[in-house]
């Protein structure tokens, strides 16, 4: 039952992913506007596509590692037992795959978006790690997190209106 | 104190490795061309590089540290405290990447900064 569960999540998480991408590239095919004007039609799908997989992710890491149990101890025997618990959990391997993507998207918008744009432009998802897991954790969140988490995201929103790239050409590696 | 150092490993190695990856993917350049050949040529263009491995390995040691924090507290807690790795990203594009920070960069980071604190502030 847990598995076919898991099945339908990560079919619904795939779709979604496509159905982003499909947008996407519709929206980079059909423009032919200026550098700038585009760089930005490309970034700002890419960090929605991000700050939904990775939150989404971090919930189901969560959620599996609640199950696993507290890590309390560093010693080698008292790991192995955890970790091969954590690896037969499918929640862990379903917030790993949410990662994956995220990390894809994130690699894709560094190629072209300078680092201190993006690390802080992607971090909206600290808005929406608070809504997914108070819906789908059932976390009790204090109105003071509330408010930690709306100063953070108005760091946030203040950083994603300077330039996307400072550095003009990319240096070599 | 196992918060902390838990903590540290997510900021300091996390952060490492994202800037690692990034001056591996400043190498690679732009990606203009996005069908699936060109993304999995992408891909493997990526993992010839020095820079990605040591990302990875960095990346690796926080994702660790992260599940075991995940362990015992809220997600809700760990993931916002977490964005203190903004400051550190910050100074770490500066001295590592050459990225110029704006002064307007630099007091979104401080009010990010500001947010990680209430949010501990309201730790159980």
């Amino acid at each position: 039952m847990r598995i076919a569960h898991d099945f339908l999540s990560v079919s619904a998480a795939m779709a979604s992913v496509a159905a982003c991408s499909l947008l996407f590239l519709t929206i980079v095919q059909c423009t032919r506007v200026s550098h700038t004007r585009r760089l930005q039609l490309k970034t700002i799908p890419m960090i929605l596509i991000s700050i939904t997989l990775g939150p989404l992710g971090n919930v189901f890491l969560g959620k599996g590692m609640k199950t696993v149990g507290p890590v309390v101890s560093g010693r080698v025997h008292d790991i192995i037992p955890i970790v091969s618990r954590v690896l037969a959990s499918g929640y862990i391997w379903l917030g790993i795959s949410c990662l994956l993507g995220f990390f894809i998207a994130h690699m894709l918008l560094l190629t072209w978006a300078d680092y201190s744009y993006v690390q802080p432009a992607t971090s909206l998802s600290y808005l929406s790690i608070s809504i997914l897991s108070y819906l789908l954790l059932g976390e009790r969140i204090s109105p003071l997190r509330w408010i930690g988490v709306t100063v953070i995201c108005l760091g946030v929103l203040l950083v994603g209106r300077t330039p996307p790239s400072t550095t003009g050409e990319p240096p070599r590696a | 104190m196992r918060e902390l150092i838990l903590f540290f490993f997510i900021v300091v190695a996390g952060t490492g490795g994202e800037l690692c990856v990034s001056r591996a993917m400043k190498g690679i350049g732009e990606v203009h061309d996005f069908s699936p050949k060109s993304i999995l040529n992408f891909v493997l263009q990526s993992l010839r590089l020095p820079w990605m491995w040591l990302g990875i390995g960095l990346m690796s040691l926080g994702f660790f540290s992260l599940l075991a924090i995940l362990s015992f507290q809220e997600v809700s807690f760990v993931v916002p405290v977490s964005a203190l790795s903004y400051a550190a990203g910050a100074f770490g594009a500066k001295a590592f990447l050459g990225e110029r920070i704006s002064q307007n960069r630099w007091i979104g980071i401080a009010i990010v900064c500001l947010g990680v604190t209430i949010v501990w502030w309201s730790r159980k």
